[in-house]
């Protein structure tokens, strides 16, 4: 417990997240507002889902175990449909955005691309899902206790830990795969995005039997991240140049030599 | 309260809620002053942008006006701040379009000097309040030495409180640096709002939020209105606003350009600066897929005045009343004081409210007046505290217990 948990836990669950924002989104200003943008609309979509459950409950009344339990079902797949849906919304948002700037400006050159968008975005709804999910548990990891003492899994927060992890680094690909898929009306791929988010959260529903739903999450993560990898021009030619360091078109970016 | 609060709290009582525009003059002389005065304290003329003032427009257009003459300005500079809605397409000159991006540019990244200030006061005032009892508890003594097990005699308390207020109005009304400046009035922001959280009831608080952002739409907008009769004054006579009222993001200038001759060396970093970056700009690639467009050329043959105007572009910086400072940090901290949803909470508020100031300055860059920073915010933030606190703190609350991911 304390420190050491807390500090642990943080850096699993948002580690990679903070990195990715340190070397990429914080240099640029309008990345930044972009970010701040995708969290908010996943917070809205997070606020009606859970109003729609509230009221749900209300209208339920009975407060037997099984009933309970399939609110909470129908609670978790409505949240992620009014996830996928927020995610729409803020891509055509941002292609509205873009448009103005496309008609104003007479060139191609627009400051940020659909595909950086759709990696901000990602990340953006990725790190607030991931610190609603994790944040409370933080504080309490700080303070005394004993984990497990009512029959509950000893490895809570570590499992949280990388449970947000996932999540965060799914929430990326998803959105990368979706904003391709709405770009090339690809419907299909669309589809496979909704689901095996909907599958993630099913799989969380097999908690505390850890390998049950951690294993498979990260099964669908590394799928969905080398999809993500292709979709966003990636290729074994790409990545082998850019580990050597030969990558020109990197290079020139940066502005380094070769 | 100390006699120091009391005088701060009818300061504040007529200060601006506002945030405006500050652009540099036209003329090169001025812009000297306007750097000098940057790092001093007085915050420096603002120009109006409103319509009835004939002089500040001109200079205006021709700040925004890049290597080629002509075309049309005034329609481009109400367009290039407008990212969110889609816009009627206008005939507008080719020249625009570099307009269009480093506006755009500049607008995210004034965005951005708001968020930081604000964002830092908000994270003083959370603090405090998580790590000091005091400011949660209905009575107590000043326990803050006592938390920190901190021994303190009364002469060293003495000479610093001391020393901290003599700095402190030295570089807010007088000349000191602007970093140092802004941190003070971070620091007071942070200490009102602790304040008003202290002792302002329960209910007391979000009533008085919710009014003084109706009073701040009312005051600023309103053609008798008291703030935008102040500032309008104070743009007619060229005088600055009250210092200690204003927080002001302006980037700090330290090449001189007085004169021409010594704008030589200058043009040619400036010229590195502008290349770098368009190629910023140029860097990322259009959705289809491309290789990385070339870089644009610095266009080294500027002629002296049109960078000038370059300079004086990248001196604009944005103000926000410091009244918006403290009841940003006052909701967010009552946020963190009082809601049992805890930290998810003190979250949703603080993104409400960065978001609500986004907006605010992208109407800002639409408008180009002063405009109230308030309204749009505290109604963010206060629709996303109660409906956080009560709507999704219960659903958050029940799949955390049964370790469910969405």
């Amino acid at each position: 417990m304390t420190a050491a948990v807390f500090i642990g836990c943080s850096l699993i669950a948002f580690g990679p997240a903070l990195a990715l924002c340190v070397c990429t989104i914080a240099a640029e200003p309008l990345r930044l507002v972009f970010l701040i943008a995708g969290g908010f609309f996943w917070l809205v979509s997070l606020l009606l889902s859970s109003l729609v459950w509230f009221i749900a409950v209300q209208i339920g009344g009975s407060n037997s175990a099984s009933v309970q339990k399939n609110l909470l079902i129908f609670g978790v797949v409505f949240s992620v449909l009014l996830q996928e849906v927020f995610r729409f919304a803020y891509y055509k948002l941002l292609k509205k955005a873009n448009k103005g700037l496309t008609t104003i400006s007479q060139e191609e050159t627009i400051p940020i691309s659909v595909r950086q968008l759709s990696y901000v975005s990602g990340l953006g709804f990725g790190i607030m899902s991931g610190i609603f999910s994790l944040v409370n548990i933080l504080t309490d990891s700080l303070g005394p206790g004993t984990v497990g003492i009512y029959g509950d899994s000893p490895q809570y927060f570590v499992a949280s830990a990388f449970m947000t992890l996932a999540i965060v680094l799914l929430h990326i690909f998803w959105g990368i795969v979706f904003f391709d898929a709405c770009e090339k009306k690809k419907w299909w791929a669309l589809a496979l995005v909704i689901l095996s988010h909907l599958l993630v959260s099913g799989l969380t529903f097999l908690n505390p039997q850890y390998e049950g739903s951690l294993v498979p999450s990260y099964i669908i993560m590394m799928l969905m991240g080398t999809w993500a990898f292709f979709t966003a021009g990636g290729s074994l030619r790409n990545l082998k140049l850019c580990l050597m360091c030969r990558d020109k078109d990197f290079l020139l970016a940066n502005q380094r030599p070769r | 309260m100390t006699a120091h609060d009391w005088q701060l709290t009818e300061a504040l009582y007529e200060r601006l809620m506002m945030i405006t525009f500050m652009n540099s003059s036209d003329s090169e002389e001025e812009a000297c002053n306007e750097r000098t005065s940057l790092i001093s304290a007085e915050s420096p003329p603002a120009a109006s942008y409103q319509d009835g003032l004939q002089a500040p427009e001109a200079a205006e257009t021709q700040t925004y006006r890049k290597r080629h003459t002509g075309g049309s300005c005034s329609p481009s500079d109400a367009d290039s701040g407008n990212s969110d809605s889609g816009l009627p397409v206008r005939d507008i000159a080719v020249d625009n379009k570099e307009e269009e991006e480093l506006t755009l540019k500049y607008g995210a990244k004034h965005v951005i000097m708001l968020f930081v200030p604000v964002t830092l006061c908000m994270i003083v005032v959370v603090a405090t309040i998580k790590s000091v009892r005091f400011y949660t508890e209905k009575n107590g003594q000043f326990e803050v030495l006592k938390t920190y097990n901190v021994a303190m005699d009364y002469p060293t308390l003495f000479f610093v409180i001391w020393n901290f207020g003599a700095v402190g109005m030295i570089c807010i009304h007088w000349k000191g640096p602007l970093h140092l400046q802004q941190a003070y009035l971070i620091m007071i922001s942070a200490l009102m709002a602790l304040v008003f959280i202290k002792y302002l009831p329960e209910w007391s608080a979000w009533v008085i939020l919710g009014a003084i952002s109706i009073y701040d739409l009312i005051a600023v907008l309103c053609p008798r209105g008291p703030l935008r009769m102040l500032v309008e004054t104070a743009q007619e006579r060229n005088e600055p606003i009250f210092p200690a009222l204003i927080y002001s993001s302006a980037m700090v200038w330290t090449v001189g350009m007085a004169k021409p001759d010594s704008a030589s060396r200058d043009l040619t970093q400036q010229t590195w600066d502008s290349a770098e970056d368009m190629r910023e700009i140029n860097d990322n690639p259009a959705y289809v897929e491309s290789e990385i467009s070339e870089a644009r050329s610095p266009a080294p043959t500027h002629p002296t005045t049109s960078l000038i105007e370059e300079l004086e572009e990248e001196e604009r910086g944005v103000k926000l009343g410091l009244g918006d400072f403290i009841f940003y940090s006052v909701l967010v901290g009552k946020a963190a004081a009082t809601a049992s949803g805890d930290w998810n909470t003190t979250l949703a508020c603080f993104v409400a409210i960065l978001i609500g100031l986004c907006l605010t300055l992208l109407l800002l860059a639409v408008f180009k007046k002063a405009l109230p920073a308030l309204p749009i915010s505290i109604t963010f933030g206060l629709v996303f505290y109660f409906s956080t606190d009560n709507l999704v703190r219960p659903f958050m609350d029940t799949l955390a217990s049964h370790q469910l991911y969405i």
